[in-house]
């Protein structure tokens, strides 16, 4: 349910945009959630369509960009793919893994209008 | 500033700006259209998007420009704007906040996790009690998270212990606004048992931040700068101890940076061994997991092994300690564990005993992994140095 909180920090940073860049509302919104990021996508989809109305993301497109995990495999020494934490290397079954990219949770761009 | 452009120069100036010679009123100058334009704009000058993009050599207009292409009456240009911040990033920034704050005053703070239930503030009180008794100058102070209620603060403050209850509401974990705030109100409640030092001053100015997150999200990042121009190791160093007990939830503190030194993660024996695979990104997040309650593990169906087994999947470095904190045992191990973070293990027999082959397990896959990077490094640098 952490979702809620995740959807209100990505209104507060449009807010705080908007306020630098004077725009009045936003049309399309890309969010880059990481695989391993500890987020459900579903979840945080509803929890920004919830918080939507009344504010700049009211109407707006909002695009969930998903970023593959991916680990060091300490086993193996490659870089592999892993869907989830506690997944085993799927080179060599080790699960001595050091999870180095889709931990990404970050606003991308907007579309935004003025009126 | 200026009115027409924007320019450090007052209109009030006794001698008007060379810039800006005056022209008959109505004649519209390029200047003046910028300066339309830039009114209409927001303070910071950029350029104005409700109307045409203006060449600011020739004052040419275009309204092309935008992503729309073209201008339609009663239509407004649409743009598009890059951010790439981090969702967490106003969190983030005062979490470093309370990290150099906990750090300039010698506060060991510690992030415990756990879902409902699994002793948390029983170990916490068996804790409290016995480092009172082994070190009886040490401060000890707690953070209480819950939605409800203040039961666990009053639990903590019969040992003796101060403790501030942060009631979450519907939230389903505490922040860093949150820890900055009930932090300063430990020092403003217990003064003396805290730490026995007056700074007020710093204090004010160092969680005036808490309100700054509720109206703006951004400006935090000066407001404390300055209270820790003071290095760490003179009377403010004296090491305390400050326990943040999280909401019971094993899912959403995982993504909360609350500036601590280590989040500890408690797992019950009365709870499935199987827990820390069902919710990797607590035991991920966590240095420490301790097994709490192994007194029941007669009673229980619970393969301590392989709970270590699953944890250790999820987070190859992770360390494990078996506590009761009913019956005591094990808590040796813990405190110990305490001694060692806040560095004065002062030669005692300590061995490691827990999980140290594991330890040293991790740490020897750390190097083999260091060996080949630098291996990879040298790689590069070959391939960069040598003429294509």
């Amino acid at each position: 349910m952490h979702e809620a909180s995740l959807a209100g920090g990505v209104l507060q940073l449009v807010d705080d945009c908007a306020q630098r860049e004077g725009f009045a509302r936003v049309l399309e919104l890309r969010l880059e959630v990481g695989q391993l990021a500890g987020v459900d996508v579903a979840a945080l989809r509803f929890a920004l369509d919830c918080i939507a109305p009344g504010t700049r993301l009211e109407g707006a497109r909002i695009e969930l960009v998903e970023t593959p995990g991916q680990a060091w495999c300490l086993g193996c020494s490659t870089r592999v793919p892993i869907a989830q934490r506690g997944d085993p290397c799927p080179a060599c079954s080790s699960y001595l893994l050091e999870p180095t990219g889709g931990m990404e949770l970050r606003v991308l761009d907007l579309q935004v209008s003025d009126d | 500033m200026c009115v027409v452009c924007g320019c450090s120069q007052t209109q009030r100036n006794r001698v008007p700006a060379p810039a800006h010679p005056s022209r008959p009123q109505g004649q519209a100058s390029p200047e003046r259209l910028l300066a339309q334009a830039a009114t209409a704009a927001s303070d910071d000058a950029a350029a104005p998007e409700t109307g045409p993009r203006i060449d600011p050599l020739s004052g040419d207009l275009d309204y092309g420009a935008g992503a729309a292409r073209v201008s339609v009456p009663g239509l407004s240009q649409v743009r598009a704007i890059k951010l790439e911040h981090d969702i967490l990033g106003a969190n983030d920034r005062i979490a470093a906040q309370n990290r150099a704050h906990f750090a300039a005053h010698g506060v060991l703070a510690l992030n415990l996790v756990s879902s409902p239930g699994s002793g948390k503030t029983t170990l916490l009180c068996a804790t409290i009690e016995a480092l009172r008794r082994r070190h009886p100058a040490l401060p000890v102070a707690v953070i209480e998270g819950d939605q409800q209620t203040a039961f666990d603060a009053e639990r903590i403050r019969a040992t003796g212990a101060p403790a501030i209850q942060i009631n979450t509401g519907k939230g389903c974990h505490l922040d860093a606004p949150m820890v900055a705030a009930a932090f300063a109100q430990l020092h403003r409640h217990e003064p003396e048992q805290a730490h026995g030092h007056s700074h007020s001053h710093e204090h004010e100015q160092a969680h005036g931040h808490s309100h700054e997150h509720g109206s703006g999200g951004h400006g935090h990042d000066h407001a404390h700068a300055h209270a820790h121009a003071h290095a760490p190791g003179h009377d403010h160093a004296t090491p305390s101890l400050l326990f943040i007990e999280n909401v019971g939830n094993l899912v959403c503190p995982a993504l909360w940076d609350l500036g601590e030194r280590a989040k500890v993660a408690i797992l019950s024996v009365t709870e499935g061994e199987d827990k820390p695979l069902k919710y990797p990104d607590m035991f991920a997040a966590a240095r420490l997991m301790i097994l709490n309650k192994i007194d029941l593990l007669p009673h229980v169906q619970f393969d301590v092994a392989r709970c270590i087994e699953l944890a250790r999947r999820v987070n190859p470095g992770i360390e494990v300690l078996q506590v009761s904190a009913t019956t005591g045992a094990g808590l040796d191990d813990w405190l110990h564990w305490l001694e060692h973070e806040l560095g004065h293990d002062h030669g005692h027999e300590h061995e490691h005993a827990h999980g140290a082959g594991h330890a040293h397990a991790s740490e020897q896959a750390l190097r083999v992994r260091v060996a080949q990077l630098e291996a990879e490094l040298a790689q590069l640098r070959q391939t960069v140095a040598a003429p294509s």
